[in-house]
């Protein structure tokens, strides 16, 4: 175990958390009444919340949240981006510019703001959080793959497996996708970090999952409200969530560098 | 330049009407889920005409055009006043806290980026380099409220929030801009180091200029070109990360109204401010683009 490996720890951490959370019952809304925002002690080492609700477990099973919306969301919108962008980039003409255009319209709305306004108006709840994230998330995997497609498309061995009479499908499955793998692979790493934020952010808001059940943005959101006689809530929290976000990003420049994926 | 804005006017009618479908994202009626239980049955016939959701579709979006071409945004629910007041009351104070944020994160971020680059490898690029990347990492709902305990609580010289006092925009400022401010750095560091390899700067050092004469009037001129174009497009996301600052810090921008109107369900508002805010985006992208293509003789050149 070296230093340099710190973000793998750190997601280690992270799995290990969300297992834990989805196999073994933490109690997490085990009310101490007369333990209110108690600081960190040997008993409850991250002290306890606002309604006397141990930290830690709370944290795990925010995790799990985190690690719900994360996944699914980005199996969502990297097969629905990669597949859209393959067949933009591979056939041109009018389902190209169309795509692009709306890409174009997707890639106005700076930001989580877009995902904001749906979550909002589809209502709160962990299903809507989802919902929106996946409206707002699949450009970038589609303007990037459609982009080297692009530069592929003339590449000899495709002309060659078109040539052959390969199939389409099989063109872009075999002969296209293993070569974009690389820079897609660097791309989900980071558009992961963000949704980490995305969806806390959300949360924050208020339009995540509901309480009591715990997320990383609804805590913190209580957190601030008592930092000043409590601090170590806000730090609890905001410090986790730092630290995987830094670790998931630190990992995708490792991955760029190692891949040689360019810029 | 002219062809540039026909280019955009797909984009924005396509931003209209994905705003335009927001309402019709609303699960179930949208006029029950804005009004609640409580409203009389006159509120709900008012909004349900004004809206036009007796008619199909193709209308109301037509009635939704026609009505925002003439600045129309309709009435809030809850303020019962026209939208675009209550859009223009706004608007300056984000206007305000998004150039302060530009500001501090230019003044920080590109000494911070040239200095790690003339010492590239060593100890000041690396402490800038682990900077840029921690700051990254910090969300604005925890980058605030963080500045907050330590200037407004601990040390006590700054405001925590509110817009009362001249100082009140600094925390706001500092944490919408240090994001920016982490990208910068990390952009001039790398725009510098290209242009400290080129010929031209071995020959400033090779005629005898002083270190500093060489990096501020050869190095940075060239390097600035591409720093400036991911400024203009970054502007956006001060924008988007307006809505969690100023809900942190109570300043009564239009992202904060945007969180209110969410928390009202008064959807037309929502609407609104994502529209206006996705219509600046654009614009700002638009003159961003006008501007580089004028600065730049080799791009004007090319077109």
């Amino acid at each position: 175990m070296s230093f340099k490996n710190w973000p793998v720890w750190i997601l280690v951490l992270w799995t290990v958390g969300v297992i834990l959370a989805s196999f073994v019952d933490f109690n997490t809304n085990q009310i101490h009444l007369d333990l209110i925002l108690a600081k960190p002690c040997f008993q409850y080492i991250l002290g306890l919340d606002d309604l006397g609700r141990d930290i830690l477990p709370r944290l795990i099973s925010g995790a799990k949240v985190s690690f719900l919306v994360i996944f699914l969301v980005t199996a969502v919108t990297a097969s629905v981006g990669i597949i859209l962008g393959l067949i933009s980039g591979y056939y041109g003409g009018w389902v190209d510019r169309t795509l692009m255009q709306i890409t174009d319209v997707f890639l106005a709305f700076p930001g989580i703001l877009l995902a904001i306004a749906f979550a909002a108006v589809l209502g709160a709840g962990l299903t809507n959080l989802i919902l929106a994230l996946c409206i707002t998330s699949w450009v970038g995997y589609a303007r990037l793959t459609r982009g080297q497609v692009l530069s592929l498309r003339q590449r000899q061995h495709v002309i060659a497996a078109q040539s052959i009479g390969a199939s389409t499908t099989r063109i872009l499955l075999k002969h296209i996708l293993p070569l974009i793998a690389a820079p897609l692979l660097v791309e989900a790493t980071y558009s992961m970090a963000s949704l980490v934020i995305a969806e806390a952010s959300l949360s924050f808001l208020g339009l995540g999952i509901q309480a009591p059940n715990a997320s990383w943005g609804g805590m913190l959101r209580d957190g601030v409200r008592y930092m000043l006689i409590a601090p170590h809530y806000v730090l609890a929290v905001g410090l986790s969530l730092m630290s995987l976000v830094l670790a998931v990003n630190v990992l995708g420049d490792q991955l760029r560098d190692q891949l040689d994926v360019r810029g | 330049m002219i062809k540039r804005f026909l280019g955009i006017i797909p984009v924005v009618f396509g931003v209209v009407s994905l705003t335009f479908l927001l309402i019709h994202a609303v699960p179930g009626d949208p006029v029950e889920v804005m009004l609640g239980e409580s409203a009389s049955n006159a509120d709900r016939m008012e909004l349900r005409a004004g809206l036009g959701l007796d008619k199909p579709i193709y209308a109301q979006f037509g009635i939704y055009l026609s009505k925002l071409v003439q600045g129309d945004f309709g009435i809030s629910i809850h303020s019962r006043k026209p939208i675009v007041d209550m859009l223009l009351e706004r608007l300056p104070a984000t206007f305000k806290l998004a150039a302060f944020a530009l500001l501090f994160a230019i003044f920080i971020g590109l000494p911070l980026g040239i200095i790690a680059a003339i010492n590239a490898k060593k100890w000041p690029d690396t402490i800038a380099n682990l900077l840029s990347l921690t700051i990254s990492a910090m969300p604005h709902f925890w980058m605030g409220p963080m500045l907050m305990m330590v200037f407004a609580l601990w040390l006590g010289i700054l405001p925590v929030s509110g817009m009362e006092n001249a100082t009140s925009i600094i925390l706001p400022a500092l944490t919408l801009g240090f994001g920016l401010a982490a990208i910068l750095t990390r952009m001039t560091r790398a725009s510098m180091l290209e242009v400290l390899h080129e010929d031209y700067i071995r020959t400033a050092y090779a005629k005898g200029l002083p270190q500093r004469t060489v990096i501020l009037r050869h190095a940075l001129r060239a390097a600035l070109m591409p720093v400036i174009t991911v400024l203009g497009l970054q502007l956006g996301s001060l924008l988007a990360g307006a809505v969690i600052t100023e809900t942190v810090f109570s300043w009564n921008g239009i992202g904060r109204l945007l969180v209110e109107s969410i928390e009202k369900r008064d959807y037309l508002v929502t609407q609104a401010c994502v529209l206006v805010v996705a219509l600046v985006y654009v614009i700002v992208n638009f003159v961003t683009d006008v501007i580089y293509t004028q600065i730049d003789p080799r791009v004007r050149f090319l077109k």
